[in-house]
């Protein structure tokens, strides 16, 4: 069980282009997955977030997803979201997911319940994102509880403390000074959405760089690579996901035993293309159900071997 | 207002197998603003019981203010005659029924929506979850706790599109409108600022509210 620091915070600050990746805790009490998936991911990425009940469906639990990471000889980002849990289930659930092992988090809002598979749960939103980024920080440094009560020094939880960022939702000008919102509440590093829209992308990262924000936070860009035209379509009509017509139509204009191939080499191209732009500290690929592709486009992105 | 609308008349029905005289009883005040119960939707409902169920008494009244004590004492007499109240009130009305007469059923024919106001004639929209601790000043008069889906007080979230909130269309991003009413303002200074977690114990979460005014008591 790894005592000391974020190996994916060394990383970064030793100023590597870091590769995350991503496993989807399943709908059932099994672990034979979480092990394949990390197996499959460990070598050839930095650190692998466990989602927390994405899109509002029951899964197995992210911190106890990230013990499974953990022993299969992964780097476990932990995802949480403001949706579910209030401060004091998430404080007590931060302690013991500190105490297992885990080391990165990723603190989100969370899909609105009305998306998944229990639209007439409850919901919680007693933190947003923000706050639960500076909540996290705060329990390490100056090591408070959210309510001020001191942490024992040997006993604070100090995780490298990330966030989303969602490019293109809207409004646009907005995003920026709510990126600068998340890292003046402690964010260190920013998983952004899936980028299919690059040079509305790059546009973004520019305001980011004028506002100085690179450099106080890891920025990674979002991959998602899509196995056919339907998945792609799939994706452009996630509320927030922008994907340019141009590349629906280079899709569709693939033969379809052939669009799976194609959907490797979009998301290849678009990881050299992020490289490219200043500021960029690295991506993350969001292959959720199509895992073992990423060693491919880790590999043919010219991205290994990965730093020990 | 208070907003709310009439239940289905079958769930209404239901709570009456067995009742052989019953009392309708309206309030003037947000139900019938709101078309949900004042004096035109409780004949139309004395009515529809009685087709439904004629064998059934039907006593009908609209008090002044059903959410307050002193004007309840028009009741008395019906609800002396009656084995159940029906009440058209919002829910505060008629749990102040229920109060009244201890001996009395008392079932809603209303389900109690939300605090909103009419945007046109027929159309009514939420605008104040009642948190106790009101943060227009700070968003521009567009209340974040209640009309962002998530009650984000940093938003807008990752799901904000084109200005609608992502978990319906029809459904205006709050956040959206906070940003474009704060821009036109010159205030977007104001979103740059983390606001700290709510303390929502002045909410609902806080346990039953209770206010008193020594200024206004009797
Ligand atoms: S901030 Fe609270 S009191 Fe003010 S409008 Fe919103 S819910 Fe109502
Ligand atoms: S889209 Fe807008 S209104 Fe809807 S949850 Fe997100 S921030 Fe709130």
């Amino acid at each position: 069980m790894s005592a000391g620091r974020s190996r994916l915070e060394c990383l970064l600050e030793q100023g590597h282009f870091a590769v995350t990746g991503e496993v989807g805790p399943p709908q059932g009490a099994g672990a034979e997955g979480i092990r394949h998936h990390t197996a499959l991911l460990k070598g050839v990425t930095d650190g692998q977030n466990l989602t927390d009940n994405q899109t509002a469906i029951v899964r197995l639990s992210s911190i106890a997803a990230a013990v499974h990471v953990l022993a299969a000889g992964g780097e476990p980002i932990i995802q949480m979201t403001c949706r579910d849990r209030n401060r004091i289930a998430m404080q007590s659930d931060l302690l013991g997911a500190y105490s297992l092992g885990a080391r990165n988090l990723l603190c989100l809002t969370g899909d609105h319940q009305s998306f998944g598979n229990h639209a007439t749960a409850r919901n919680v939103f007693d933190l947003d994102s923000v706050q639960l980024v500076k909540m996290a920080r705060e329990l390490a440094d100056p090591g408070i509880f959210q309510n001020g009560d001191p942490i024992a020094a040997e006993h604070r939880p100090r995780f490298f403390v990330g966030a989303a960022e969602n490019p293109f939702a809207e409004p646009f000008a907005f995003r920026v000074r709510r990126l600068a919102k998340k890292v003046a509440a402690g964010a260190r590093f920013i998983q952004t959405q899936a980028i299919f829209d690059l040079p509305r992308f790059a546009r973004w990262m520019e305001m980011v760089r004028d506002a100085g924000l690179d450099r106080n936070t890891y920025i990674l860009g979002g991959i998602c690579p899509a196995k056919s035209f339907g998945a792609l379509r799939h994706m452009s009509t996630v509320p927030g996901m922008v994907v340019p017509e141009a590349l629906l139509a280079r899709m569709k204009g693939v033969e379809r035993k052939k669009q799976a191939e194609e959907g490797v080499k979009i998301a290849v191209e678009a990881v050299q293309e992020l490289r490219r732009i200043p500021g960029v500290a690295g991506v993350h690929i969001m292959a959720i159900m199509w895992e073992e592709m990423v060693p491919r486009i880790v590999e043919e992105a010219g991205l290994l071997p990965r730093p020990l | 207002m208070i907003v709310c609308e009439r239940k289905p008349l079958p769930a209404i029905l239901e709570n009456l197998a067995g009742r052989r005289r019953a009392v309708v009883a309206g309030c003037s005040e947000c139900v019938t603003v709101c078309h949900a119960g004042g004096e035109k939707e409780v004949a139309l409902l004395r009515d529809l019981l009685l087709l439904a169920r004629p064998d059934l008494e039907v006593d009908t009244i609209v008090l002044t203010r059903q959410c307050d004590g002193e004007f309840l004492e028009a009741l008395d007499a019906l609800a002396g005659e009656a084995d159940c109240l029906i009440s058209m009130a919002c829910g505060v009305g008629a749990q102040f029924l229920a109060e009244r007469y201890p001996c009395t059923w008392v079932f809603p024919a209303v389900d109690t929506r939300f605090g909103g106001g009419a945007r046109r004639p027929g159309v009514w929209e939420e605008r104040c979850g009642f948190c106790g601790d009101c943060v227009l000043h700070l968003t521009g008069g567009i209340c974040p706790i209640i009309r962002c889906s998530k009650s984000l007080l940093n938003g807008p979230c990752g799901g904000s599109q084109q200005g609608k909130c992502e978990i319906d269309e029809a459904i205006e991003c709050a956040w959206q409108k906070i940003h474009d009413r704060l821009e036109a303002l010159g205030r977007l200074d104001l979103l740059d600022v983390v606001l700290p977690a709510k303390d929502w114990s002045r909410a609902r979460d806080g346990g039953p509210r209770k206010l008193v005014r020594e200024d206004v008591a009797l």
